[in-house]
């Protein structure tokens, strides 16, 4: 079946019928449609899936859909369109350009946590680049993935965008077709596997992963404020964020204070009880429950640490000098608990951080601007926010992806669409200008050796700013010397004239 | 070599690049002056070297393997400095207004370097010079066919470049394979398909990123109004170029068979006057790399049904094959299988442009599509309806000589580029960063719980996307 829905996306790609601009921008906006017409549905959805709140869905999900398509349609010709590049000397007469193209039948593996901003994102950036696209979202929300499988054919055209269900066999089913893209969101241990298989048919692949994020607050900081954004980027979704801030590295002179301050956040956000608030989510699915529940294991909550296994809850929870071995600090948590490490200062953070593979993003606090600059230029993540967190996949301008084990490739915004396109470099020449040609065919001979090794010296291959400035200086100065010269003539003509 | 010494290497690089000595520029700017000096310096060993490894006309090694890495490094030195800034130019949105958000490109790591044969050198060291830009250490690992370049960089590379940073480790394909089983922040890979498969392979259970320069069969149209001669002398150039032993050589040649008609003699005279009379005695004639290669292509040449117009004739004692011509070549012929690489070239006859197009868009994508035509309906045509790594018209092989244009394949030609700055991109991770003010937490608090209509009403109309800004935020 899953060949079968492949071959027929590959058979209505090569009739061309996904590479018109028009034909684009109408199945984004029919997209956006789906989105504003559906949202209640969706919201429903969430809901059952991973007990979403009505305001999370909009503000979590959809804002940044609509976002990501609005400006995909305003910008899609210019993104499409052809991008002129340097000249030199020698291909003056030349067109030379990079023609963004699209790549074929592209395949996107969506995630549970985010199902619809996590699916759909990608998808915007494959239809805007002329792509036909597979779109297989995640089995664990399971709501979510029969919602868009529902959906999606009433306002993409069903051949070029088809949605696969289903669960591993279906997607290992999927691994085995060739495309020209894999786009997944997901953990690294299915990532490997994604890779392998795309191996085979040489696809190369964009993979969003996770791994810890570390949060470092810096000892003069308003502690009030920080402790309120990064309360909201942890317990938001119940933890379950892949940029969410893993765990926090403070000196220990602050720790109480930063427990304090989420505790008091904690209280503003969801009353006494956050069970019993409509804005706390819950974990995905029992197993899940389970596997961050075991995390705690052996740890005292300094905050939270009670669960409902019945309804997979498990309270904001906050764990205090938890020591680097331990168990919470060797893989992602994706949950609700968030562990502070104490370190003794900016050094012993960096060096904390840079120990450990790659994470998709920092978060840094701190009012000092040097404490800042050391942690951006002393190590490295998929991106970073300073004094706040997960703000940098707001803005659709900045590449969002990770690096090393948190993944390779980026996206959002014109990045998805360079993502999912092919940028074919060419080369118009004319067959005039063969004077200049001819020092480059055999017989060879010093003379026509020197003559194209001086032809290809930089300065001429390369039309760089330097020499366009030299370029304009010279032809300035030299125009200043002919009006000088002309003045001179016409005063000298002017003397020796008798009729002054 | 084995293992342990890979290891070994490995471990001292990947010390010395968490120590931060490769990320300043002054740093990367001057083991790019040294390497300028390598080449510079040593320009005589390294013609000889590609004389003995590939019997390479001094013309070629010059133009093909000196020039092209000077310039490549000319041009990196001239740039490095705004390839390293920070990228600040980029939409923000009323939210981000007080916002610092900005690009920065980070060095990856330890890379690896896998190069090939055909050009030993400048194919190992125009994606060093990447990696040096972009504050990398790397393993280069040069193809152990071409043993005198081999040689010739395992001795000169540590002898300019910082040892600590740089390592070349040499051997055959199963140390390559021992190598690979090590953790790298990127591999680089020029050769083919069969190879980077399991370069591929390797790579996964490390999700070390790849970018893969391999090949195909690169098609060339003579269509339309067209003056021949020229046409042949550019198609002769790049075809016969290191005995067509080139990536991007025009593979095959697809024409009506009137144009073929007026072909055959332009490049009959055209490679007379390239070679002379006998090919084989032009000092500017090159050989083929190796025995099993000399006898892949006569195999195909023999099992061709094609008729042999041109050439066609050939030496084993010094792998020898004359500049050859096909006509009457079909789809199915041996010699329409898999990439040549060699100075053999099958004209394929079409009635019309759109066959020629259906028959390329039924092969893989290739590295290189050409199109010799006077008419710019057919150069459209044909760019806009088929898909290749790059483009040329009216010539062959030199849009890889720009360093403004990126130099890759697409699909099993392959993936990922570089040249230039795109080499540079290549090496680095692009870090998207944003610096948030303090202030402005009274308008932060819309997005906190508890959540109401108002707050969502507020935070929507702030966040939609406005047609004319330039980016959009989804929360504040």
């Amino acid at each position: 079946m899953e060949m079968q829905v492949v071959q027929r996306a590959r058979e209505n790609f090569l009739a061309g019928r996904s590479r018109p601009l028009e034909f684009r921008v109408q199945q984004l906006k029919s997209l956006q449609r789906m989105i504003t017409d559906r949202q209640g549905e969706i919201a429903t959805a969430l809901k059952q899936d991973i007990n979403r709140s009505q305001y999370d869905t909009p503000l979590l999900e959809l804002i940044g859909l609509e976002n990501e398509i609005s400006l995909a349609v305003s910008k899609l010709a210019q993104w499409a369109a052809p991008r002129p590049v340097e000249k030199s000397l020698l291909t003056i007469s030349d067109q030379v350009y990079i023609q963004p193209e699209p790549l074929g039948v592209v395949l996107i593996i969506g995630a549970w946590n985010y199902p619809w901003a996590l699916t759909l994102q990608p998808l915007v950036g494959a239809i805007a680049a002329g792509n036909a696209a597979v779109v297989k979202p995640s089995e664990l929300s399971e709501y979510s993935a029969s919602l868009l499988k529902a959906l999606l054919p009433r306002y993409l055209d069903q051949e070029l965008y088809p949605v696969v269900c289903g669960g591993v066999s279906e997607t290992q089913e999927l691994l085995r077709q060739r495309f020209d893209h894999i786009f997944y969101t997901g953990n690294s241990t299915v990532g490997k596997l994604v890779m392998e298989a795309a191996a085979r048919h040489l696809t190369p692949v964009t993979l969003e992963l996770g791994g810890k994020s570390p949060c470092y607050i810096d000892k003069d900081v308003d502690l009030r404020v920080a402790c309120r954004r990064i309360t909201w980027g942890k317990f938001v979704n119940c933890g379950q964020t892949c940029i969410a801030p893993d765990y926090i590295l403070c000196e220990p002179s602050i720790q109480n204070r930063v427990v304090e301050g989420i505790r008091q956040t904690l209280l503003e956000f969801y009353g006494p009880d956050p069970k019993s608030s409509p804005d706390y989510g819950r974990i995905i699915n029992q197993r899940h429950f389970n596997h961050v529940m075991a995390l705690l294991d052996g740890y005292t909550a300094a905050l939270g640490g009670q669960s409902d296994s019945s309804q997979r809850y498990i309270a904001p929870t906050v764990v205090k000098d938890v020591p680097p071995h331990a168990r919470l600090m060797q893989e992602e948590i994706f949950g609700p608990l968030l562990p502070i490490v104490t370190v003794s200062d900016i050094d012993d953070a960096i060096h904390f951080i840079s120990e450990r593979e790659k994470p998709l993003a920092i978060y840094v606090f701190s009012s000092n601007k040097k404490v800042i600059k050391r942690m951006l230029a002393e190590t490295t993540s998929g991106g970073v926010t300073v004094n706040d967190v997960m703000m940098h996949y707001t803005l659709n301008s900045l590449p969002f992806g990770g690096v090393g084990q948190s993944g390779t490739g980026r996206y959002h915004g014109k990045h998805s669409f360079d993502q999912f396109s092919h940028h074919r470099a060419c080369l118009v020449k004319s067959l005039g200008m063969e004077r200049v040609n001819m020092p480059r065919y055999p017989p060879q001979n010093h003379q026509k050796a020197r003559r194209v090794r001086l032809a290809m010296r930089t300065p001429l291959v390369d039309f760089s700013k330097g020499t366009y400035i030299w370029a304009v200086t010279a032809s300035i100065v030299a125009l200043g010397l002919l009006v000088t010269l002309t003045v001179i003539l016409i005063l000298a003509a002017g003397v020796s004239c008798t009729c002054w | 070599m084995n293992t342990p010494l890979d290891s070994c290497v490995l471990n001292a690089l990947r010390a010395t690049f968490r120590s931060g000595v490769t990320f300043p520029e002054q740093f990367r700017m001057t083991q790019l002056q040294n390497l300028l000096y390598l080449v510079e310096e040593n320009e005589q060993l390294i013609q000889d070297a590609l004389h003995k490894d590939l019997h390479k006309p001094k013309f070629e090694s010059v133009l093909s393997e000196i020039q092209i890495t000077l310039n490549d490094l000319y041009f990196a030195m001239e740039n490095l400095r705004t390839w390293m800034q920070p990228e600040y130019n980029i939409g923000k949105n009323l939210a981000t207004r007080m916002d610092d958000c900005f690009i920065r490109r980070e060095p990856l790591g330890v890379v690896l370097i896998i190069g090939a044969w055909n050009y030993p050198l400048h194919l190992i060291l125009l994606p060093l010079v990447a990696a040096i830009a972009a504050g990398n250490c790397a393993i280069l690992k040069p193809s152990e066919i071409c043993q005198a370049t081999e040689q010739l960089l395992a001795e000169l590379i540590p002898k300019y470049l910082s040892q600590d940073c740089y390592a070349v480790l040499c051997g055959g394909a199963e140390d390559t394979k021992s190598l690979l089983k090590n953790k790298f922040d990127h591999i680089f890979y020029t050769g083919s398909q069969v190879v980077a498969r399991s370069i591929l392979l390797a790579a996964a259970p490390h999700l070390t990123p790849v970018t893969l320069e391999l090949g195909g069969k690169s098609p060339c149209f003579i269509y339309g109004h067209i003056d021949i001669q020229k046409a042949a002398k550019r198609l002769c150039w790049s075809k016969f170029f290191n005995t067509g032993q080139s990536c991007v050589a025009p593979d095959y040649v697809l024409c009506t068979a009137q144009t073929r008609d007026a072909l055959l003699p332009a490049l009959r005279e055209t490679l007379r006057t390239f070679y002379g009379p006998d090919p084989g005695a032009s000092l500017d004639m090159g050989r083929i790399v190796t025995p099993h290669h000399w006898r892949r292509l006569m195999d195909m040449l023999e099992k061709s049904k094609g008729k042999v117009v041109i050439g066609g004739e050939s030496r084993e004692e010094d792998r020898y094959i004359a500049p050859t011509v096909l006509v009457d070549v079909q789809e199915s012929d041996a010699l329409m299988q898999e990439e040549i690489f060699g100075p053999i070239l099958p004209i394929l006859t079409i009635e019309s442009l759109e066959e020629g197009i259906d028959y390329i868009n039924r092969q893989e994508k290739p590295l290189a599509l050409y199109v010799f035509s006077d008419e710019t309906s057919v150069v459209t045509t044909v760019l806009n309806n088929t898909s290749s790594g790059g483009f040329c018209g009216n010539d062959g092989i030199v849009h890889m000589a720009l360093p403004g244009l990126p130099f890759g394949g697409v699909g099993a030609s392959g993936m990922g580029s570089y040249h230039g700055r795109w080499g540079f991109e290549t090496f680095s991770h692009r870090r998207g960063c944003m610096n948030r003010s303090w202030l402005l937490e009274r308008v932060n608090v819309l997005r906190y719980p508890p959540y109401s209509d108002y707050n969502l009403g507020w935070l929507r109309w702030a966040t939609t996307f406005k047609k004319n800004s330039w980016g959009g935020c989804s929360v504040m």
